[in-house]
């Protein structure tokens, strides 16, 4: 941004910049902004998710156009954006696997941050504004799906809601305030639509704080050393061009989703109309669910079950004071980085036993995986913090390259 | 909050001298005393928005029913739909009623005699909602599994109930709940 009493430059846009630095400050966050040189791949997928929902947010709008929020044609006018409404069924295959996508490179995301320590001072707000953003996505992806008013969408949403009856005392109540009702019906539906249309933009203004938080010290990198001033690049051309090209990347697999295998992620079920009479027999929330469902099954206890698992989303808010050791990234840390790739696989174990029905050996192995969470997370970090001898650190990024 | 000083003038001298203190706590006394004023009118103002969220008089009316159970065997039951839940009656064996009364309370979860569970023996209805999150429980239909107490049994997380409805096995907490029903005559019973 120039500074407010820089005199005007010419043209049109110095006419706009001097009354409103709206182009100066686009220069200077995107074109200028120094980024270290040494950036991987693994930091493709920030502006990816920025982009993902930006285009959840399109398919949306379109969408809405067509839809109806109400129990008795909700189910009927999604059939008919599939069949009747020209293109409805791309912008429908877009918007259902966009949400599939989002998840994938948000969690590709998060684990990066993990591996390198990008959570460490002075990024701990930057990481703490990104599980917020998570959850917003949790919570607006669980609305989506209940709108198409299938199978799955009714027990989804009863299943879901009902966790806040293990609220001792009050449980009830707000169920029933959630619900707009005795039972999940027409007003739940009504609201839900509101809040997912609301909710995209509430994320939207929310990722605007962790770009600012993020520009504030700038990005990590690979190394997790403080780039210095000789270390740094300016964003445009060089990550503009990488991140494009990630991009490309993307949308060629997205798209192998959205015309080749369009309902691979989702449930046969929701073809289906809802039904209060009857649950189907295996209900399974969405794939990106399923490590924290299973974290809900794990114990045999409703209010335990309940608490554990929106305890494994507060842990990783607190992940900055669980992992105190001095050195950011698991390149130089080789004990990190063995526990890095456990706790990786022990997440697609518990996602893996999350879709199963919860009983023998599924119910044991998810047990298990949910028991090394919170290990990794209370016991196994804070040790290495302490214990761990990190292997010898370069002085710079440019000495370690 | 007590004031040590007579001056309570509110000067640039009075600021700016050892009278400081006293003055800032005043003023933090307004400030403090207005904030609270404003927070709780913001609390009021948003009675009427959350409560529009609870159930409408339109909701709450929702009548009750009147349900003819005289086609229902010995061994059977039937689902009907009050209030959008579904309502099970089973019509129970004499088996069935000697299994739910011989259990014994000290082995229940949640305690509660057959008895106080239903009006007629024979005569078994209950919310069809399983306590834990909400799913119905099969065994209504002879067809379906009624699992290891052969009364019901959730798909969803493994909760198995009892001939009473009881619950006697996983994660769910409290007995399938009783309805408020009554018998309008020997065939038909009204829910609500
Ligand atoms: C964070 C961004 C968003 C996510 C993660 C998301 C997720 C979802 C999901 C998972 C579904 C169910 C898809 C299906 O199975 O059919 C859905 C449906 C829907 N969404 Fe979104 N959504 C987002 C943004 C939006 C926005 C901004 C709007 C409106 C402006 C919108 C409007 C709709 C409509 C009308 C449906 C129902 C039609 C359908 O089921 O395809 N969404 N959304
Ligand atoms: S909802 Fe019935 S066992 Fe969970």
């Amino acid at each position: 941004m120039s500074a407010p009493n820089a005199p005007q430059k010419p043209g049109l846009i110095g006419w706009l910049d001097y009354r409103l630095p709206i182009f100066g400050f686009m220069n200077k966050e995107l074109r200028q902004y120094p980024t270290p040189k040494n950036l991987s791949y693994a930091w493709n997928f920030g502006s990816l998710a920025g982009i993902i929902l930006l285009i959840m947010i399109l398919s949306g709008l379109f969408l809405a156009m067509n839809y109806t929020p109400s129990t008795d044609k909700a189910f009927d006018s999604v059939e008919r954006i599939m069949r009747d409404v020209n293109f409805g069924w791309l912008l429908r295959y877009i918007h259902a696997n966009g949400a599939s996508a989002f998840f994938v490179v948000v969690y590709l995301h998060m684990a990066r941050g993990l591996y390198y320590g990008s959570y460490k001072s002075p990024r701990e707000l930057l990481w703490i504004i990104g599980v917020a953003i998570l959850l917003l996505m949790m919570a607006t992806a669980f609305m989506g799906y209940v709108l198409p008013w299938g199978q799955m969408s009714y027990w989804g949403a009863t299943v879901i809601t009902n966790l806040f009856s293990a609220i001792p005392v009050v449980g009830d109540d707000i169920v029933t305030w959630l619900w707009g009702g005795f039972s999940v019906d027409n007003p739940t539906l009504n609201r839900f639509f509101v809040l997912h249309y609301l909710l995209p933009f509430v994320i939207l203004g929310v990722a605007f704080l962790h770009m600012i938080a993020l520009h504030t010290h700038g990005s990590n990198n690979p190394t997790g050393l403080d780039a210095k001033k000789e270390d740094k690049i300016p964003f445009h051309p060089y990550y503009t061009i990488k991140d494009l090209f990630g991009l490309g990347v993307f949308l060629v697999l997205f798209a192998l989703f959205v015309f080749y295998v369009p309902n691979y992620l989702g449930h046969p079920d929701n073809y289906t109309p809802a039904n209060p009479l009857v649950t189907p027999a295996h209900i399974v929330p969405e794939w990106y669910f399923l490590p924290f469902y299973a974290i809900l099954r794990a114990v045999p206890d409703k209010l335990g079950g309940v608490m554990l698992m929106f305890g494994s989303i507060a842990l990783l808010a607190a992940l900055p004071w669980l992992d105190r050791h001095p050195v950011r990234s698991g390149r130089y840390r080789p004990l990190f980085k063995k526990f890095f790739w456990l706790f990786v696989v022990n997440a697609l174990a518990l996602g893996w036993a999350g879709g199963k029905p919860a009983e023998g050996h599924y119910l044991l192995i998810g047990r298990l995986c949910t028991a090394y969470y919170f290990i990794h997370m209370l016991v196994v970090l804070p040790l290495l913090s302490k214990f761990e001898k990190p292997s010898p650190l370069p002085t710079s990024i440019a000495a370690a390259s | 909050m007590t004031t040590k000083t007579p001056n309570s003038s509110n000067s640039d001298a009075a600021l700016a001298g050892g009278h400081e203190a006293t003055t800032a706590s005043r003023r933090d006394f307004l400030t403090m005393a207005a904030g609270g004023m404003c927070a709780l009118g913001a609390g009021v103002a948003l009675v009427p928005f959350v409560d529009s969220m609870n159930p409408a008089a339109d909701t709450l009316a929702a009548a009750s029913i009147e349900v003819d159970i005289s086609k229902v065997q010995p061994g059977q039951g039937m689902t009907v739909s009050w209030r959008g839940k579904p309502v099970f009656i089973r019509r129970r064996t004499p088996e069935e009623i000697a299994e739910a009364e011989k259990a014994s309370l000290a082995d229940l979860k949640d305690p509660q005699a057959d008895k106080d569970r239903v009006q007629k023996p024979e005569w078994l209805v209950l919310i069809g909602i399983c306590t834990h999150l909400g799913c119905v429980p099969l065994g209504t239909k002879a067809t379906e599994t009624r699992g290891e107490y052969q009364g019901w049994f959730c798909p969803c997380h493994g909760s198995a109930y009892d001939t009473s409805g009881r619950i006697r096995q996983g994660p769910a907490p409290t007995n399938l709940e009783v309805p408020p029903y009554n018998f309008v005559s020997d065939t038909v019973i009204k829910i609500g």
